[in-house]
């Protein structure tokens, strides 16, 4: 493979031929990858974990976001926090658990140890050291450069002149909304992480999260699924939108005929299961208007915030991050999220549904898996075969949710970054 | 009282690996009561968590495990299409107690998975809680608990583990 020249062209773009396509190398280039680690994941705003998994001061999670070790944490005063999980002294994880509570942040290699606000508290033999030492900036656990939360979704950025969270995000905050909308007393992440892996470039991944136009084919058998499910499919027909939202951000928003617990009620939920979702959807009418409503209730929405965070809402609410440890390797951790007031009966129907599409083990997700691997097999043909095609329904408007107008978005601000170029 | 000797329940265990590794799913689903459960929890959680507040790998009952074999048996099952190949070893059987009828079975298994010229290991243990029924044992839950950190490098569950 040649050396990467950002001038060759990675997105070609022709309006007046409604074509639009993606140069393979962009998924097998390590160049390209290194390119998007420092233009992509040290510049954008990531998603570092969300507010209810920290319910307690001293609570903590450690994640590994945009390549860095972070803690997310609450402090003693109930503020959160977001640290680069380094020791200053040598550089060690000072915090080696996934979560946890703890008063303060001991490194076991030399004894230092940090408060959750990152602040040096103690380290052994301090006469050795100057007077202030401790008290020094660069004693401490340095923050990460920017930590902001919108609604509940905690996002952090290694760029210190980015801009505000809320401009980032831009018009995806409305469907943020949406979804933190589905609760009086504020959405919460159940127990339980999906982490596993693709063999196949991360872009794969954003592509797919939102593909609308994969269902009949790669999802046949989830299709077959729904019908044995229900005695016939719910008659709600595959119908709707594809918006792009700015700064690389898209959504599909469509009916579809699986159950929502959110609300759509499916024969396979029975009598007790329809009472259950009419009075979560009348108690959505009250406090936000039928229209508004029926849009939360019926609508099913496959977000991804650029780069890299998909917040699909579906048969279930699913928050998912993925990251590139190669060109073709990925990791992925994906949490459920529902309303914490939510019955038991909600949550066990929720959950239920989940695992019925999503997830590695799911009846759609490893048939995903698949496709993205076996794309990610194909680029090995890239010198010969060397673009995709992504322009489905680009002379259409609206686009529908089943054509490409989403992934078109996620391209151009990939490529503005990439390139430095508005395509 | 039932009575069961570890010989008769290790015999039952690796008769059902000889099922799945030969993608016998219709007979091994024989296996199963019809009111059974198909466990695979994710791996930040308890051991005996509840999948009816947490969110696992695979949570299944009775109906939707037969969902799950006549997915897996169809062309379409794209993600095990052409067939991996399997072979699951099952080790270090113990029968925990036997309380209601209910024999409560737990082993070690390290299971191969080839596709595509790749080679992908699952290790954990699994738990049967097993009944004697006219024609031998049956399966009424079967929990397995991955021992990896997640499910990196395998990536996904879509064989039977």
């Amino acid at each position: 493979m040649s050396g990467f020249d950002v001038k060759d062209p990675l997105v070609v773009i022709d309006r007046d031929l409604a074509s639009f396509n993606v140069a393979r190398r962009s998924f097998v280039d390590p160049e390209i990858l290194e390119a998007e680690r420092e233009r992509i994941f040290s510049r954008c705003w990531l998603y570092l974990g969300h507010e209810s998994e920290l319910v307690k001061p001293g609570d903590f999670v450690t994640r590994q976001v945009g390549g860095r070790h972070v803690i997310f944490a609450k402090n003693p005063k109930g503020e959160f926090r977001a640290l680069l999980n380094t020791c200053a002294h040598r550089g060690a994880r000072v915090c080696r658990e996934r979560s946890g509570n703890a008063k303060s942040f001991q490194c076991f290699y030399h004894g230092w140890i940090f408060g959750l606000d990152g602040n040096l508290r103690h380290l052994p033999d301090e006469e050795a050291y100057p007077e202030g030492f401790k008290d020094r900036p660069s004693s401490g656990l340095k923050p990460v450069p920017r930590f902001e939360r919108y609604r509940g979704f905690a996002f952090v950025c290694f760029d210190p002149d980015a801009v505000p969270l809320t401009d980032y995000l831009g018009q995806a905050t409305e469907y943020i909304d949406i979804v933190a909308d589905q609760s009086e007393a504020g959405m919460t992440v159940v127990g339980g992480t999906q982490e596993y892996s693709i063999r196949a470039n991360w872009k794969l991944l954003a592509e797919n999260s939102y593909d609308g136009y994969h269902a009949a084919t790669n999802h046949a058998t989830y299709l077959d699924y729904l019908r044995n499910t229900n005695g016939g499919l719910v008659n709600v027909a595959l119908s709707g939108e594809g918006r792009d939202l700015g700064n690389g951000h898209a959504v599909v928003e469509y009916k579809a005929p699986w159950g929502r617990p959110v609300a759509q009620w499916i024969p396979m939920w029975g009598e007790d299961g329809k009472a259950e979702i009419d009075a979560i959807y009348n108690r959505l009418a009250e406090r936000h208007g039928k229209e508004r409503a029926d849009r939360i209730a019926t609508r099913n929405r496959n977000l991804v915030i650029f780069p890299n965070l998909v917040i699909n809402d579906i048969m279930a609410i699913t928050v998912r991050t993925f990251y590139p440890v190669s060109t073709d390797y990925m990791q992925i951790n994906a949490w459920a999220l529902a309303p914490s007031e939510e019955s038991k009966w909600a949550r066990e129907y929720r959950l239920f549904n989940f695992l019925e599409f999503l997830g590695p083990g799911g009846f759609a997700t490893p048939d995903d898996i698949e496709a993205l691997e076996q794309c990610q097999r194909g680029y090995a043909n890239a010198t010969e075969v060397g673009w995709n095609d992504i322009s489905k329904g680009m002379s259409r408007n609206p686009p529908s949710y089943d054509d490409e107008a989403q992934m078109r978005a996620f391209w151009t601000q990939w490529n503005s970054r990439i390139a430095g170029a508005a395509a | 009282m039932t009575t069961v000797t570890r010989a008769e329940v290790e015999e039952f265990l690796f008769e059902e690996a000889d099922l799945i590794d030969h993608w016998r799913l219709p007979d091994w689903l024989k296996l199963f009561t019809d009111d059974a459960h198909y466990y695979v929890p994710s791996t930040d959680v308890a051991e005996d968590a509840s999948a009816e507040n947490n969110l696992f790998y695979i949570a299944d009952d009775r109906f939707r495990l037969g969902e799950r074999v006549t997915r897996l048996m169809k062309r379409t099952a794209h993600s095990e299409f052409p067939r991996s190949k399997l072979r699951h070893l099952v080790s270090n059987v113990l029968i925990r107690k036997i309380e209601d009828e209910v024999i409560e079975v737990g082993s070690v298994f390290v299971t191969y998975r080839s596709k595509d010229g790749q080679t992908d290991v699952y290790f954990g243990s699994n738990i049967h809680k097993l009944v004697m029924g006219d024609d031998g044992l049956r399966i009424k839950e079967k929990r397995c608990i991955l021992a990896s950190d997640g499910l990196r490098p395998q990536g996904r569950v879509s064989f039977i583990l």
